[in-house]
């Protein structure tokens, strides 16, 4: 045990290959992934917060079901779409980075397109009127409401990059865990526990716990200094 | 100028009577003030006349030669977080201007209600009568020939209800037909040319702003000018 813990520290002040290669592969995928997410979310979201149209409720309805999308669920979908007898098999894709962003921009976007929803449809409670007054179209009304909750809106990103930077069933599935290629800190650290290398394992899982809170520091921080601008 | 008819507005919204039949007709000229207690209807009179609610009976005719454009001062301040000259500008962009001429009318916007050092101060962040002028600067920058003006000097101090008062009746000079509510007797002798009466969602009545101010005929009217709660009297009626 105190050996395990003694590897674990000795891996993370060298900055150990395996853990550095490993994170910021995890790093590149989700941060990608979180950026398609917002791309596609914010605007889907914040257009059903201003919209009328027949429908629309049910399509809340299933967004927010979506936004609990069970991850291996995701990987198994996209696993059958991406294999090289799938619709999309010829990009040749599965097994590699881009499968794996594929997968967790699709978990992202929804929750993205959700939590936005929500957000904008607070403000335009209060301010939906007023837009509607000015004769602003729906698209012009649902941008000034983004611009409006755009702090709000960090912590919407911070919810996606957490759902994605700590999943691990659609990553494992459409990835292969392949050593060097598509291994990402939690299949790294499902697999090393499982093999018994506890100390890639645990410096592993701290990396990926010290940078879900170094994200949310500096997104916390942005947000409070923004704050002090804009009230 | 546009004449406005409205006939027989009912107006009901979870299970409450807002509109009760209400018809009076608004001349195309000059201001015309809506009166009348708290609940009387007035600010849901204005919304049904800018189309945000549609009436479940009744109908708005708006008389006018060719398109209105219309601009609505709230009662409640509503803006963006974002800078004051933003708010202002935002309200142009419908009408079709360059960038740069935007950006010069809501400057000049800001300038005639007085905040034209606070073009950049967060909106937010102004006070409540600051709030109060910029709405009514996003409402005058749009140069409409309809304003509708729910209680816009309700938070001012003196001065800037002098100035909010010019300014709405610059804006009513210069050929726009401003519809304004007002709990301010004074300020409706001096600026509306006519009144129309609102209780429990009817216009019980109306006239030149004197003669009905000085000899009320509606016990409503009569109730509402000298003071006396509108619950007291329901009171009494029941
Ligand atoms: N969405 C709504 N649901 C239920 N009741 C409503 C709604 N909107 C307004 N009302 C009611 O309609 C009545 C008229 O409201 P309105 O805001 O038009 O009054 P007002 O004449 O402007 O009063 P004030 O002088 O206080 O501004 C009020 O009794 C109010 O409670
Ligand atoms: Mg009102």
């Amino acid at each position: 045990m105190l050996q395990t813990f003694q590897e674990t520290i000795s891996r993370l002040v060298t900055l150990d290959r395996d853990v550095l290669v490993i994170a910021w592969l995890s790093l590149r995928v989700s941060l990608t992934a979180v950026g398609i997410g917002l791309g596609i979310g914010i605007p889907v979201g914040a257009l059903l917060a201003v919209a009328m149209f027949p429908g629309r409720s049910v399509l809340v309805g299933l967004l927010n079901a979506f936004m609990g999308l069970p991850p291996v669920i995701v990987g198994l979908v996209l696993y059958l779409v991406l294999s090289r007898s799938g619709p999309l098999g010829s990009l040749g894709l599965l097994f590699t980075p881009g499968a794996m962003v594929a997968a967790q921009a699709v978990l992202a976007t929804p929750l993205v397109a959700a939590l936005t929803r929500q957000v904008v449809a607070d403000a335009e409670a209060h301010l939906g009127e007023q837009l509607r007054s000015l004769g602003l179209s729906a698209p012009r009304r649902a941008l000034a409401l983004i611009h409006d909750t755009r702090f709000s809106l960090v912590t919407t990103a911070l919810a996606a990059f957490g759902r994605a930077i700590s999943e691990i069933g659609a990553v494992l599935v459409v990835g292969g865990n392949i050593d060097g290629h598509t291994r990402t800190m939690t299949t790294a650290i499902s697999l090393e526990t499982q093999k018994g290398d506890l100390s890639l394992a645990l410096a592993l899982g701290l990396v990926l716990i010290g940078l879900v809170i170094l994200i949310n520091a500096l997104a916390a921080t942005l947000r409070a200094h923004a704050a002090r601008a804009y009230g | 100028m546009p004449a406005i008819e409205l006939s027989d507005l009912a107006l009901a919204r979870n299970g409450t009577t807002i509109l009760d039949g209400l018809s009076a007709g608004i001349s195309a000229a000059g201001i015309t003030a809506l009166i009348g207690p708290n609940g009387a209807g007035k600010s849901a009179t204005l919304r049904v006349i800018d189309g945000l609610l549609a009436p479940d009976a009744g109908s708005v005719r708006i008389v006018a030669a060719g398109p209105v454009r219309r601009a609505f001062v709230f009662q409640r301040p509503a803006l963006l977080r974002a800078s004051a000259l933003a708010n202002v500008a935002l309200a142009l962009t419908p009408l079709g201007l360059s960038r740069t001429e935007r950006t010069r009318r809501a400057h000049a916007a800001l300038a005639r209600v007085g905040l034209g050092d606070r073009a950049s101060a967060p909106a937010t962040r102004l006070s409540g009568g600051e709030q109060q002028r910029l709405t009514l600067a996003r409402a005058w920058a749009v140069e409409p020939d309809l304003l509708l003006a729910d209680e816009p000097t309700a938070n001012l101090d003196p001065g800037a209800t002098e100035l909010v008062e010019g300014l709405i009746a610059e804006i009513a000079r210069q050929g726009t037909k401003v519809v304004l509510v007002s709990h301010n007797l004074g300020q409706v002798t001096r600026l509306a040319a006519d009144v129309v009466v609102l209780a429990r969602g009817r216009a019980v009545e109306q006239g030149p702003t004197r003669t009905l101010l000085t000899s009320p005929r509606a016990p409503e009217t009569r109730a509402y000018i000298t003071g006396e709660l509108p619950w007291t009297s329901f009171a009494a009626a029941s």
